[in-house]
């Protein structure tokens, strides 16, 4: 039998948001939360770069090729895993596609690298065919530092801690060698509509 | 980096409420026996689950309050447009089942094999899980200073202030600032932190202490740029943050 609360009734917030749309377990919010392990960077624009690592080779963009870059504009949905949901969120980005199409590789993972020293370990497929960008524009708005600026991974399908902020570079991997949550005990991969929260889920 | 990997499942189990602590008007601990706990460390959280009779769920998280060692509790505090935090802070009582999972959670963490001094600074709730270390330290007999820096709305919001008080003195400096209401009388600082206030209290960048800040977004974006700008390396300065997520 299972475990039920006394006298909790709960307010069902979520009862006006499409519940098809809503992960098990996450409840909509129409803030935009931040969550973050340390101090934000603030790298300047002329010292940033965006690099594909494969092996010992290493292909990079400065800032200004980067957003020379054919770029698209997506409205998703993003889920993170302290349970907030945020619905029709519209961001400018470069398809990772777009950026992985200028490396020959056949490597199975990506480990995404960040400003800070944060990194997030992605299969291949995950990021690729239109399922993953690095997002530079928010609602219309350059992204603020504290949500990843100038520019973060995003990988909606995934928990959010994926969308990896300040993302400066993807490292083709032959393993799926864990990031910074990851080893901590977080989920290797990250479904919301699993529930893949932590490590066993 | 510590490479601490917890790669445990973790499994939802009911505990009991053994004792229900009225901290603050908005704010009381939920003091936990979990009958398979495998412990925890300072400054890490936990799951809690709530269910309705009709199957309907809300889950939120929650920083441990306790040291390890020590019963599993949690601090709560109320959110008006909250879903679980009214529950718990004013349903839940001693005998009641609480469903959770954890601990959870491995790099806002502290423990005297992570060194100092160290500096807590936290805003409203964000005090917990340095408390939490607080205990710690002192339960380990650890002799590192320590200065925390509190940043409350008043002095009745203050948590823990009883504990506080006693535990301030010799190396443990508890450093008040209250923001928008001060006692009459009251000469402790009475503003939001600031890079002024940080200069005065933060330890210099020299002694390589271990930062750890944790409260709403806006207070911790704050204190961690600040110290960062006094020249503490941002390896060593660990945040957590509320964001408004309706808790």
């Amino acid at each position: 039998m299972s475990f039920v609360s006394r006298g909790f009734r709960g307010r069902r917030r979520d009862s006006d948001a499409d519940p098809n749309r809503v992960p098990p377990g996450q409840y909509v919010t129409d803030g935009f939360p931040v969550l973050s392990a340390g101090p934000t960077p603030h790298t300047p624009l002329e010292e940033w770069t965006f690099s594909i690592a494969n092996g010992g080779e290493r292909k990079s963009w400065t800032w200004e090729e980067f957003r020379a870059l054919p770029s698209e504009t997506v409205t998703v949905d993003i889920h993170c895993v302290t349970r907030w949901s945020k619905l029709d969120t519209t961001w400018e980005g470069v398809s990772v596609d777009t950026l992985l199409e200028q490396v020959e590789h056949e490597a199975p993972y990506v480990l995404a690298f960040c400003d800070g020293g944060y990194t997030t370990n992605l299969p291949i497929e995950d990021v690729t065919d239109g399922k993953a960008w690095v997002a530079f524009v928010y609602d219309g708005e350059p992204l603020d530092p504290e949500h990843g600026g100038p520019a973060r991974l995003l990988v909606p399908h995934l928990y959010f801690w994926k969308s990896a902020k300040w993302v400066r570079g993807l490292a083709l991997r032959d393993e799926n060698e864990p990031g910074f949550w990851e080893t901590y005990g977080y989920h290797l991969y990250g479904d919301p509509w699993r529930e893949q929260r932590y490590s066993g889920d | 980096m510590a490479r601490a990997a917890v790669q445990r499942r973790l499994t939802w189990q009911v505990a009991t409420v053994d004792d229900v602590v009225h901290e603050t008007p908005r704010v009381k601990t939920i003091v936990l026996d979990v009958p398979d706990w495998p412990g925890h460390r300072a400054g890490q959280h936990l799951d809690v689950r709530l269910t309705a009779e009709d199957g309907y769920r809300a889950e939120r998280e929650y920083s441990i309050a306790s040291a390890p060692g020590e019963p599993v509790a949690i601090t709560v505090e109320r959110l008006e447009d909250g879903e679980v935090s009214p529950y718990l802070t004013e349903e839940l009582r001693g005998g009641d089942g609480l469903e959770l999972r954890g601990p959870i959670g491995g790099h806002f963490v502290w423990g005297p094999e992570n060194g100092g001094p160290l500096l807590l600074i936290g805003g409203g709730s964000g005090v917990v899980p340095l408390r939490a270390m607080l205990r710690h330290r002192e339960r380990a007999g650890n002799d590192l200073p320590v200065r925390l820096l509190y940043s409350s709305r008043s002095l009745d919001d203050v948590i823990y202030r009883e504990e506080l008080d006693a535990a301030s003195g010799g190396v443990v400096e508890v450093i008040y600032t209250l923001t928008r209401e001060q006692p009459p009388g009251w000469t402790g600082h009475a503003r939001r932190v600031d890079s002024e206030l940080l200069n005065e209290v933060a330890w210099p960048p020299d002694e390589d202490a271990r930062a750890f800040v944790c409260g709403p977004t806006s207070f911790v974006e704050t204190v961690a740029d600040g110290l960062v700008a006094l020249g503490y390396p941002p390896v060593r300065v660990k945040t957590e943050r509320f964001g408004a997520t309706g808790r």
